[in-house]
């Protein structure tokens, strides 16, 4: 606190980067945080697009055709795979470093990995060297994923204390929306580049990291931390707060002490991997329900509708949970959810393509939704002096959850067709599957509730901050 | 005008500028990801 006194007198001007620099003037916009926060979602929201990519990379040496030496997909798959890894890694481990050392440096850092990432890939490209590709998107770029992700949510819970949903909605929006600017974006910069000696991928990494740091930076310089003692104009904490929603705070290392933390852990886990296998399949998945019906051009169209609505989700939902509540808006993603996938398999037999494509665009609504509103039932519970660490660890549940979704859908689609059920309808049962996920989570997030006050943070242990 | 109300005129102009520097892009990726869509019902 004093520190933060000394540097607005300017007594002793705090470092640049330091988290005591950030603490805004008086008479700062809120409202400047979120295209900060913004500016850094939006580029890492670019590892949803990374596929366009694969094709481009099994044709590096061969250029018109997969060469015998040219990269398989398997191989090129373990770079995705390596980068979500390392977000939940370094937003676990990373989360406690940014209370520390506050947003600022943090997004920074992001920017380095995630634009050197990229740099470090275009070499790997350029020598065909595929450790390169692992080590440069795969674990620096996925380390500035999950810094990237982390940093700013946590800013902007404590700038939007009366309206967390929103903001953290606000956010994590852009992260949904990153890929559909990174998609067409790439392909343009591969045409651009593609000659008779080049797929052009290599020289599409080096623009694209140059971007993503340049823009990643801008938002780590704009981006600024509420002084501790402000609040928002008109506004007063309210005097009788709600069942759940704690003014009290709860410390990173403690918070993992609580049930309610892996609660809330299995609630995103379980809402993450049901949403999670039907994206990866979606394309394949109204193929195979509406034979005849759905090209795959028109199916590539629905993929698009279903990052609408997941982008939409995360904002829709998110903001209405100001309004209902945390714990009541994950009770509508269970108990929606669970009847939409039920209902599924229903539409898709009686041949309703509306009512099927609508269904899913609700689920993934409800799966973006879910991503957005955990960071402000997250303050709700623990307070948030530490979100973003706590959020951070959190997010392991995505990292689970992208692993567990896609192999559920996977094997059991396998194993139906394996036994003699027809394609086009062995979707169902991974559907009652998923209802079924839902069905649990709900269960979960029943069981939470307000943490016990032995957990709370004295005041001298929270002016200490630790 | 007072400095502070020129501050805070200039404070509203970076804000536009800033928002519209996330949000156009966005909304070029959203158009996109539209057309596309549309394919379906097409």
């Amino acid at each position: 606190m004093s520190s933060v006194a000394d540097s607005t007198r300017g007594a002793q001007p705090a470092p640049f980067f330091s988290k005591e620099a950030t603490v805004a003037p008086p008479g700062f916009s809120r409202w400047m945080v979120p295209p900060a926060a913004l500016a850094v979602h939006l580029c890492i929201g670019q590892a949803y697009a990374f596929s366009v990519f694969n094709a481009p990379l099994t044709k590096v040496i061969g250029i018109t055709a997969s060469a015998p030496d040219d990269w398989s997909l398997t191989t090129l798959g373990w770079i995705f795979s390596l980068a979500i890894v390392f977000l939940g890694l370094s937003a676990a481990f990373g989360g406690k470093w940014l209370e520390r050392v506050g947003p600022r440096r943090t997004m920074l850092t992001a920017a380095c990995c995630f634009g050197g990432g990229f740099l470090v890939s275009a070499l790997g490209v350029y020598l065909h060297q595929i450790a390169l590709l692992y080590l440069g998107y795969g674990v620096i770029g996925g380390i500035g994923l999950g810094l990237g992700y982390v940093s700013p949510v946590s800013t902007l819970i404590r700038w939007f204390p009366d309206r967390r949903g929103m903001a953290t909605g606000l956010a994590i929006m852009g992260f949904g929306g990153g890929a559909m600017i990174a998609a067409p974006l790439s392909v343009m910069l591969m045409k651009h580049f593609a000659s008779e000696t080049s797929v052009g991928v290599a020289q599409t990494f080096v623009v694209l990291g140059i971007a993503y740091f340049i823009s990643m930076s801008i938002g780590a310089l704009a981006i600024r931390v509420p002084a501790p003692d402000w609040k928002p104009a008109n506004w007063t904490p309210p005097a009788t707060t709600k069942k759940l929603v704690s003014s009290e705070h709860v410390h990173i290392d403690e918070a993992l002490k609580t049930p309610q933390f892996y609660l809330i852990w299995l609630v995103l886990f379980l809402n993450v991997t049901a949403g999670i296998g039907v994206l990866g399949q979606a394309s394949v998945m109204i193929q195979e329900s509406f034979k005849d019906t759905v090209s795959a051009g028109a199916a590539a169209g629905f993929v698009g509708l279903l990052s609408l609505f997941n982008m939409g989700g995360r904002f829709v939902w998110a903001s209405a949970s100001d309004w209902v509540g945390r714990k009541n808006t994950y009770f509508i993603f269970f108990v929606f959810g669970a009847l939409l996938y039920y209902a599924v398999p229903q539409f898709a037999q009686s041949g309703n393509i509306v009512l099927f494509v609508l269904a899913f665009c609700l689920i993934l609504s409800m799966y973006g939704g879910g991503f957005a509103t955990v960071p402000a039932y997250l303050a709700d519970m623990f307070g948030t002096a530490f979100v973003g660490g706590i959020h951070g660890r959190l997010l392991t549940a995505w990292a689970a959850a992208g692993v567990a979704g896609p192999v559920l859908v996977n094997y059991v689609r396998a194993y139906q067709v394996a036994h003699g059920v027809a394609k086009a309808d062995a979707y169902t049962m991974t559907v009652h599957i998923m209802a079924l996920l839902l069905v649990s989570g709900f269960v979960c997030n029943l069981l939470v509730r307000r943490v016990h006050e032995k957990h709370h943070m004295s005041e001298t242990q929270l002016a200490a901050g630790k | 005008m007072t400095t502070q109300a020129a501050e805070k005129s200039s404070n509203k102009v970076l804000m536009a500028i800033f928002w519209l520097y996330v949000l156009v892009p966005l909304a070029w990726g959203v158009t996109n990801t539209l057309t596309q869509a549309m394919k379906l019902f097409g």
